[in-house]
């Protein structure tokens, strides 16, 4: 530990940390290689781990194992994956707006919110006989997410309080699931066929455009939203302070919403809601790292959210085989504790 | 050094386009301590929220280096000014260290990545507030003084030439204030930065700073150096103060007087041995007289302010018989006359018949 700086100094505290860092994100790296191969090992039909490998690399090998890795489980994982990852960053964007730990998509009501504006969308379309593409699933369920977000941005704004803000979201999910359920009802039944099994949240029949879909999608937000982490990193002292080193807050601020937006769109459209991976991820990670800062929690939370979906959705297919569990079921099971937890450590801190 | 460096002209400031205070014309001179005082309310945070560029300004312009603020960017500005808040930062999982390197952040690249300088530079300015100990600590796990100096080493490590800061002495025990504005006053003559402040506390007001802004009402009712601005009658209209006083020689902050218009006591004391016994009489409502005092004596100033009559003879001469009548009129008309103890020498030797007489009429406490 030569150079580093005198003992206490930021170099050297910076050089602790880096080391942490790097045990973190080798963990989650680990962690997401083993859940993907057990994940494509397991199912009703069980395949070798030494198979797996040809499989994957060379396509070699039983015919009807190809097909259920490279059309079935491969597309269903690598989508568990990046929309986990996705769902995570969203929360995360979005207890940064609020300045509030509890914020995320689900409980805020906009996933429930594109939800609605999904239905509406794809129930309209089918009267007229058309199908639903990716993108105007995704630009629908966009839509939704913004209108809840206005919505609550009218009523809660000033709120700094966690569980008005809890309440506000609930609420809004609410109304928008009544809606919901309105337009479900007056629906012919022949319409609606694709409805159920999405709107439960649900990772299965994904197939390759939808991966190359949320490549496009995803990938892109990601990248934006990396690059704003300095400016997130600001915005974690007030607006105040992020205004006085030089951000400019009202063109953040709408940033911030587009991203979280654009990533928990692209989730409900293709995964229908899911529940407490938003505030989950991001409070374990950053536990894990032991700071908030950005630019290793960005990487780190969109990592550790594919793994946490990838591994809920391996005991949704598995658990009841070959019945199959919402994703939300199983998420709300390892979430919510956590979610629990964190409210009651934090009224303790303020004691 | 330009003569104007920054300059209010004719500044309208206000929430939501509503005008709170207009024409406010200031002139701040490189280096110079300005500090606003006034009563709650009055729009001190206004004005400085309006000159960081947090509200909006309503009407007039503010001038800094001739540049008018609204065109400089929010980048340019930020490697210029900095700020101390009001606002309580709610942080999670952060260092002071790391509280302080975002002052960094006007000079960082895309991702923000801080070089060995800057990390650096951010100890510097931990040891600048002597918080060098506190950098690896949690920020939510320290105490509000803590947090005050870290914060203000936040906007040291900014570099910048103006450092606002609002109210930065609440919360801080009396240490601390004197710790942090002697940091302040330090920065502003050794490196000549520009602070720009409002207080509460007018003593503390009075001592540090170059430049007094009083603003009351709707605008500022006088802008100028504390020899200028601390005067009795100036910080009596300011906070409406009716029911005390502030005594602008000390800058000390003194109760309302005993009520009752007759002395019940009358107090012979000399060179300060008079203020504990008139501020025991104050504190049980006792009306008094003093005497007899020489109008240099600091006893002089307290007596002036809580007793209801004072005799005083003009420094250095010997007691006037018209001084000397006076006081054994009140020692009449008292019922009890407290000594707290005087040295007699050659000019007011006639002290010691008073105090035979006071000895005579059986009313004299020691």
């Amino acid at each position: 530990m030569q150079n580093t700086g005198a003992a206490g100094s930021f170099r050297q505290e910076n050089f602790r940390r880096r080391s942490r860092y790097i045990t973190v994100f080798a963990v989650l790296a680990i962690a997401f290689c083993v859940i993907i191969v057990i994940n494509i090992n397991s199912g009703n039909v069980n395949i070798p781990i030494s198979r797996i490998l040809d499989i994957l690399f060379t396509r070699d090998g039983d015919p009807k194992e190809v097909d259920i890795i490279w059309t079935i489980r491969l597309p269903r994982i690598l989508m568990a994956a990046m929309l986990g990852g996705a769902l995570s960053l969203s929360g995360f964007l979005l207890q940064t707006f609020f300045e509030n730990p509890i914020a995320g998509p689900f409980v805020l009501g906009i996933s429930s919110g594109a939800k609605m504006v999904v239905a509406f969308t794809m129930i309209y379309s089918m009267s007229l006989g058309y199908t639903m593409s990716s993108y105007t699933m995704i630009g629908a369920a966009f839509i939704g997410s913004l209108m809840s977000i206005g919505f609550i941005l009218l009523v809660a704004r000033r709120i700094k309080n966690m569980a008005a803000l809890l309440v506000a979201g609930i609420m809004i999910g609410y109304i928008c699931s009544a809606v919901t359920d309105f337009i479900v009802t007056f629906a012919s039944d022949s319409d609606i066929v694709n409805l159920h099994g999405w709107s439960l949240g649900s990772f299965s029949g994904m197939s390759w455009s939808n991966v190359h879909i949320t490549v496009v999608v995803v990938g892109m937000t990601l990248v934006l939203t990396f690059l704003c982490s300095k400016p997130i990193g600001a915005y974690q002292l007030g607006e105040a302070y992020a205004q006085s080193i030089g951000v400019n807050i009202k063109f953040f601020r709408i940033a911030l919403i587009l991203l979280s937006s654009i990533f928990s769109a692209t989730v409900t459209a293709f995964a229908g809601p899911i529940s407490f991976v938003g505030i989950a991820v991001p409070f374990l990670i950053k536990g894990a790292l032991g700071t908030s800062k950005p630019i290793v929690v960005i990487p780190a939370t969109f990592v550790g959210g594919g793994v946490f979906c990838m591994f809920c959705d391996l005991i949704a297919r598995l658990a009841f085989a070959p019945l199959e569990l919402n994703i939300s079921t199983v998420t709300s099971i390892f979430g919510a504790p956590v979610v629990i937890y964190m409210m009651i450590n934090r009224r303790r801190g303020m004691k | 050094m330009s003569e104007k460096y920054f300059e209010l002209s004719n500044l309208s400031v206000g929430y939501n386009k509503k005008t709170l205070i207009h024409d406010i014309c200031l002139d701040i001179k490189k280096g110079e301590i300005v500090t606003l005082i006034g009563p709650n309310g009055a729009g001190k945070s206004t004005i400085l929220k309006s000159i960081t560029r947090q509200l909006e300004i309503i009407g007039g312009k503010v001038l800094f280096d001739s540049k008018e603020i609204r065109s400089i960017s929010y980048k340019d500005l930020s490697t210029r000014m900095a700020v101390v808040l009001t606002d309580r930062l709610k942080t999670e999982l952060l260092t002071c260290h790391d509280i302080v390197a975002t002052g960094r952040y006007p000079y960082t690249g895309r991702l923000g990545i801080l070089s060995h300088e800057d990390e650096e530079k951010v100890d510097n300015a931990l040891r600048a507030v002597n918080a060098l100990d506190l950098g690896n600590r949690d920020f939510n796990a320290i105490s509000d003084g803590q947090k005050q100096r870290v914060l203000l080493a936040r906007a040291i490590c900014q570099e910048p030439e103006i450092i606002i800061l609002d109210e930065p002495t609440s919360f801080l025990d009396i240490r601390y204030k004197l710790e942090l504005l002697s940091i302040l006053g330090r920065m502003a003559k050794q490196n000549c930065i520009t602070i720009i402040m409002t207080l509460h506390e007018i003593d503390l007001a009075q001592k540090i700073s170059d430049k007094i802004v009083c603003v009351s009402g709707d605008h500022v009712t006088r802008y100028g150096s504390p020899q200028e601005v601390f005067r009795e009658d100036i910080i009596r209209d300011l906070y409406n103060i009716d029911n005390g006083f502030f005594d602008p020689m000390f800058g000390s902050i003194e109760l309302m007087k005993p009520s009752g218009e007759t002395p019940e006591v009358f107090v012979i004391s000399a060179g300060g041995t008079g203020i504990p016994v008139f501020r025991e009489l104050q504190k049980t409502n006792t009306a008094f007289a003093a005497g007899i005092l020489y109008e240099n004596d600091m006893d002089y100033q307290l007596a002036r302010l809580l007793a209801c009559e004072v005799v005083t003879e003009k420094p250095f001469e010997a007691i006037s018989d018209a001084a000397f009548d006076r006081a054994k009129a009140l020692i009449d008309s008292c019922s009890r006359v407290i000594n707290a103890g005087l040295h007699i020498g050659t000019q007011n030797s006639r002290m010691q018949a008073l105090l035979d007489y006071a000895k005579e009429t059986g009313k004299l406490e020691m």
